[in-house]
């Protein structure tokens, strides 16, 4: 059993996606101009993870080492695929916010490290979690910097949450500082790269305070 | 023998099992995936086909009142040629089979490249309603033309070619009667430009537009 609790630390915390690996810094820094947008850009990318680490796994044995990669690119973006298909079709509110989102995460380099790096070796119950958990601590990292970049640069906090999860998370929506007092920079491509550059310093902060080792990014995500 | 001397099999090397092997690897996961992806298309088409109509729809019934019509808008459409030679698919407003307005997509350029808005002209010209369909301008600042962000666009209905007077159809910045945002000009400018484009496109087609065929 400590063998999950390291895989769900791993991806919530100690090997993060982006705050520790730096992977997958496109969608990172491109989609998170608010905190709903980051959520929800993390939320498709989880699907897709733990759907296609699953896969991998289960064809793990009759994947020769020469074809792995298109074959995993190949998983990756029929899984994207499904995805958008199935959306469209039947959760078309939630698409016509995700919808674009969707497409972005064949170009995300997060799930094809982890499919490499993890699924491709182990059994198929710990790579879904793995996927998964990769997948959730990427949102929890994008729905971070999508907060203090829509705090800063707009005042508000998961404005449009109602739009993505429903008219219940209505109340969510967050007013923090009075309007027209934001610093728009935060929202524009600078902030991103400020914002994200500061939660990974932080990140390693904290890490360094509780005598943890460093890990250095990207070194061991190819393992 | 010469150690160094380059073997035939070095020079021009014959396929090795192996690599047939990877072939058919790859080939039966792109065929598998192919088919798993065609049958979920043919699943989802005709429901994506009914959503898109769906939004087409809701669209256009943001920018013709439903008082003003009993017909099914994305039904009854023609298709005419603008002055720039694009055509421009136009839906049309029908009350007991007269034709009481007409709709159809307009562009501009805005800061970050074209806006996509929806408009609808009553017979006698005058604007019944202008939406914001698409467009890719700064959060923010730009998208307060969205009806979600701002009440702006809704400034629009009820205007037409000559009111205000044509050099008048203008942001304030330019000397005109419609207000820019603040540190966002261009934007707004599109937007007027875009509508009073289509005004002159209904006023050049109109009675193409409104023969009630």
């Amino acid at each position: 059993m400590s063998d999950y609790k390291t895989i769900v630390k791993d991806g919530l915390w100690d090997n993060n996606g982006v705050l520790s690996m730096l992977l997958g810094m496109c969608p990172a820094m491109a989609m998170t101009t608010s905190a709903t947008n980051g959520f929800g850009m993390g939320l498709a990318t989880a699907v897709v993870m733990a759907a296609s680490s699953l896969l991998v796994a289960i064809f793990r044995s009759r994947i020769t080492q020469e074809v792995r990669i298109p074959v995993f690119i190949l998983i990756v973006a029929a899984m994207v695929t499904l995805v958008d298909l199935a959306m469209n079709a039947w959760m078309h509110e939630l698409y016509k916010v995700l919808g674009l989102f969707i497409p972005l995460i064949v170009s995300n380099c997060l799930p094809l490290a982890r499919l490499e790096a993890f699924a491709a070796k182990q059994p198929p119950v710990p790579a879904f979690l793995d996927g998964l958990f990769m997948g959730i601590g990427f949102t929890v990292a994008l729905t971070g910097i999508g907060a203090v970049r829509e705090i800063i640069g707009n005042g508000t906090l998961f404005a449009d949450a109602s739009l993505l999860l429903g008219p219940a998370f209505k109340a969510i929506e967050l007013r923090i500082l009075p309007a027209d007092t934001g610093v728009l920079m935060m929202i524009l491509p600078p902030g991103g790269f400020l914002v994200t550059g500061l939660m990974v310093v932080v990140k390693r902060m904290i890490d360094l305070r509780a005598g943890k080792e460093i890990q250095m990014g990207g070194a061991h995500s190819v393992a | 023998m010469n150690a160094f001397e380059p073997t035939a099999a070095a020079t021009v090397p014959t396929p090795k099992p192996s690599m047939v092997i990877h072939a058919v690897i790859l080939g039966v996961f792109c065929l598998g995936f192919g088919l798993i992806l065609a049958v979920t298309d043919s699943i989802t088409v005709d429901d994506i086909a009914a959503r898109a109509i769906e939004d087409r729809q809701n669209s256009l019934s943001q920018v013709i009142p439903d008082e003003v019509h009993d017909n099914n808008l994305v039904a009854d459409t023609i298709t005419i040629t603008n002055a720039h030679g694009m055509e421009i698919t136009v839906f049309r407003a029908r009350k007991d089979g007269r034709v009481t307005g007409v709709a159809y997509e307009i562009y501009g350029t805005g800061y970050a490249g074209e806006m996509k808005l929806m408009m609808g002209i009553a017979a006698d010209g005058r604007l019944l309603g202008v939406r914001v369909l698409a467009h890719k301008e700064t959060p923010g600042l730009g998208d307060k033309i969205e009806v979600k962000k701002g009440d702006w666009i809704l400034r629009f209905t009820g205007l037409g070619l000559g009111n205000p007077a044509p050099e008048r159809w203008k942001v304030k910045k330019d000397g005109g009667e419609f207000d820019q945002f603040a540190g966002a000009t261009i934007t707004p400018r599109g937007v007027v430009k875009a509508i009073h484009g289509g005004l002159e496109f209904f006023a050049a087609n109109k009675t193409k537009l409104l023969e009630a065929n």
